[in-house]
């Protein structure tokens, strides 16, 4: 009863989504304030309804009811509860009804909260943003309906791909798809402006927020994935290139420059015509790599499924709303007016060539996820495009942007003093230098170029702070003086400066952990042992051990340093007979920054055991960096100027016409 | 500055960015780009030895043989055309005979082949596709098969 109880909720959402895309748009063309305000009831109820449809899929998960085909295909009786939740959206279907419930539920806030917006823009964005939504409902009730029943009720369930049974699981769809399908609300403003044929800086003081928490919930999923990549697929690696994450970060590329080309509109009233651009282009990409995950174009632990009917009908969703809306572009952006003028050397140009430099990083990804793709439909030959591809192209682009991030925000408004900003900078040029130094000290000469990352990582670092230690007087004023001053400077002064620190955090792990690691592949029989950067690691012995639903070997290591006792590694296997299949538990112990990491392999017939041991120094600062990052993003969204409901700044008509 | 001048400047650095950014991607296309191929390709095409390949293929029944230093000998077939493999390392959890596999490496010269890396398949219902393309073009491959025994509603 309750899934065709949630199944109805889903059609008559459909219903709700199809009035709202159409009414309010009536409402707006004729001034019908009725009409408009209809949008803001129909988008309430639909996240009602889609939520209620969720919460349905979710107690058949709990109650374990195999009659529904889905449940049956992956769950299982002795699961524990937090996976027969986690199961809901472990799946093609179930992860797609998660996606329409972030939509709707993100329609549902601009209704709520968006009560200071112009009532004609506000009813375009929603209608919009039920355009998005009506098109996924029909994809999910036509083609991957959750609540199919099965004539005859099987006994037990299929289980969850085990790889998929563990807790960095649970968050992370749910996260990066906040962050995928956050960006819609920038793209249905997008559309809303160009379809209204005008756009002011009270537009991007309303897109910003919405962007930066999709993109902070992006950010901090894309970090949870590579975590779990990092200690469930026992290589030991943290980015594997593979098209499955190209695909969340590309949108994650794009949202970034999207995020300061909002500032500059904000601030500015410049950049217009590129910001609308990227906010179509941003979410253009987070359909692309829905396309790219669900369709079954490419085989990962993601394609659920590989139905050839879902992959026509996503790439029909996909032409419709990025054709569509580059289309619109064409044809509408020419009508807005250009915004203030800037000389290139200002806060303006530092940050065309921000958006510059990182959208040409995410073309180079796009075009090595698609190239391959491309090949094979024109002339059959199958390639894959690896690590050494991205490193040697997105690399550079990157590191060129990152010399230039703490000049950004020294520089001033319309004309800047770019020999002024270098002098103030000269503190970060010297920590650089000493850094550089400093690591060919320490490294004795395993990499040229790595020391010269370190020390660029520290520039970065350094020169996100120099703006916040100038203005509040730091190391020149009075303890009591600094923290006045501190409080008293803006939120998004402070976001900027902990997200421009968080990415040089991110970058000296990733530099770190890929260089100076070290890795050892050997077989061990039981009371050997086997030595890594100073650390000696005795293997026990096994024991077995058995799990709710599956049974689990677990060998036992000792770790010493200079004879004293430091820890106990555990890895373990684990066979689940449900679907024949072992998964490896790495076991991990953090030491500083730095972890080492052990995970197993086959049993030899002598009864040695083969293990992958790993040390990564300071690899904790990768997952750290994305965590300072998304902090960064938190102070800027809480600027008083920004937080919903606070009261305008400007006594400007937000309305201002640009014919 | 005029704004003709400024719009020059601007689509002058666009254009020098876009024009570098080629120019790392067709170069790193030259090096670092690697070929799929079937057992039967490999043979039939003659590649040099030296090249870096992806075969891929199912592990032959009974050709795993392990030796010292974590090293595992096996064949990867396509049903018409066997390869030799071995690689130095420790293979993947669901690596096992009879299964899909797909191997990156080099040729040697005497036709074997040296693979770092070995890829499995990720659970029993999964198989890559390019294992399933492989076995598709030797005629080896029943609709049907990677789909698992359960029952799909319709």
């Amino acid at each position: 009863m309750i899934a065709e109880l949630g199944h109805y909720a889903l059609v008559l959402a459909l219903g709700l989504g199809l009035i709202q895309a159409t009414a309010p748009i009536i409402g707006a063309r004729a001034y019908d304030p009725a009409l408009m305000r209809l949008a803001n009831s129909t988008a309430l109820m639909q996240f009602g309804f889609v939520a209620f449809s969720f919460a349905a899929l979710t107690v058949c998960y709990v109650n374990s009811d195999f009659s529904v085909a889905n449940v049956f295909e992956n769950s299982h009786s002795r699961m524990p509860l937090i996976y027969k939740i986690t199961s809901v959206w472990g799946n093609h279907e179930g992860s797609m009804l998660l996606w329409v419930l972030i939509l709707a539920l993100f329609g549902a806030l601009v209704a709520a909260f968006g009560n200071n917006l112009p009532a004609t823009l506000k009813a375009y964005v929603l209608a919009v943003q039920s355009w998005i939504a009506s098109a996924f409902y029909l994809f999910i009730l036509l083609t991957s309906n959750p609540f199919l029943r099965l004539d005859q009720v099987p006994a037990e369930g299929r289980d969850l791909n085990p790889i998929l049974q563990d807790p960095g699981l649970a968050i992370h769809p749910p996260l990066l798809y906040v962050g995928y399908v956050g960006f819609s609300i920038a793209f249905s403003f997008a559309i809303a402006a160009l379809i209204e044929g005008r756009i002011d800086a009270a537009w991007a003081r309303w897109v910003r927020p919405w962007t930066l928490a999709a993109w902070m919930f992006l950010t901090i999923g894309i970090a949870m994935g590579s975590y779990w990549a990092y200690y469930t697929l026992g290589w030991g690696g943290f980015w594997f290139w593979d098209p499955v994450e190209n695909a969340s970060f590309m949108p994650w590329l794009a949202g970034t420059a999207l995020l300061h080309s909002a500032v500059v509109m904000e601030k500015r009233n410049a950049l217009k015509i590129w910001t609308i651009l990227l906010a179509i282009l941003t979410f253009s990409l987070s359909l692309i790599g829905t396309f790219l995950v669900r369709s079954g174009v490419l085989t990962s632990v993601h394609a659920f499924a590989t139905d050839p009917t879902r992959g026509v009908f996503i790439l029909a969703i996909l032409i419709l709303f990025i054709g569509g809306g580059l289309t619109l572009f064409a044809w509408r952006a020419p009508m807005l007016k250009q915004g203030g003028i800037f000389a290139p050397l200002s806060r303006e140009g530092a940050l065309v060539f921000n958006n510059l430099f990182l959208t040409t990083a995410c073309l180079t990804v796009f075009v090595g996820t698609l190239y391959p793709l491309a090949l094979e439909a024109l002339t059959g030959d199958k390639i894959s495009v690896g690590a050494p591809f991205f490193n040697l192209t997105f690399g550079p682009l990157f590191v060129s942007l990152l010399f230039v991030v703490p000049f950004g925000p020294l520089l001033a408004w319309k004309r800047g003093d770019i020999l002024g900003v270098a002098q103030r900078l000269m503190a970060a040029f010297a920590i650089g230098i000493l850094a550089v130094a400093a690591t060919f000290a320490v490294e004795n000469g395993q990499s040229v170029l790595a020391p010269f990352g370190v020390g660029l990582a520290f520039y970065v670092m350094a020169g996100s702070l120099i703006d916040l230690v100038e203005r509040t007087g730091l190391f020149r004023l009075p303890l009591a003086t600094v923290r006045m001053r501190a409080a008293g400077l803006p939120r998004s002064t402070w976001g900027t400066a902990v997200a421009h620190f968080g990415v040089a955090v991110s970058m000296l792990g990733i530099i770190c952990a890929a260089t100076w690691g070290s890795e050892r592949i050997i077989a061990l029989k039981p009371t050997q042992a086997v030595a890594i950067s100073g650390y000696d690691i005795s293997f026990d012995g096994i024991s077995q051990k058995p799990g709710p639903n599956y049974e689990s070997l677990i060998a036992k290591f000792t770790v010493r340093r200079d004879g004293a006792i430091v820890g106990v590694l555990e890895p373990s296997k684990r066979t689940f007979s449900s679907r024949s299949m072992t998964t490896n538990e790495a076991a991990l112990m953090t030491i500083g920054a730095g972890q080492l990491y052990l995970s197993l392999g086959d049993p030899n017939d002598d009864g040695a055991l083969a293990i992958r041991l790993y040390y990564k120094p300071m690899v904790m600062l990768i997952w750290l960096g994305a965590v300072v990052m998304m902090l960064g993003g938190a102070l800027s969204l809480s600027d008083r100027r920004l937080r919903v409901g606070a009261p305008k700044p400007a006594a400007k008509p937000a309305m201002q016409a640009a014919e | 500055m005029t704004r003709k001048q400024r719009r020059l400047v601007l689509i002058g650095t666009s254009l020098s960015v876009l024009a570098f950014a080629a120019a790392l991607v067709l170069s790193a296309m030259r090096d670092s780009i690697v070929f799929f191929t079937s057992p039967t390709d490999v043979v039939e095409k003659q590649n040099k030895p030296g090249a870096r390949l992806r075969i891929g293929g199912l592990v032959k029944p009974g050709s795993v043989a392990r030796g010292d230093n974590l090293l595992v000998r096996f064949a990867i077939t396509d049903g018409k055309t066997d390869i030799s493999v071995h690689y130095q390392g420790i293979v993947p959890d669901l690596f096992r005979e009879g299964q899909g596999v797909v191997a990156e490496g080099k040729l040697e010269s005497g036709g074997a082949f040296a693979a770092d890396t070995v890829l499995a398949k990720h659970d029993e219902r999964y198989m890559p596709r390019e294992v399933v393309d492989a076995l598709k073009q030797s005629g080896r491959w029943q609709e049907g098969e990677a789909k698992g025994s359960g029952s799909t509603p319709r």
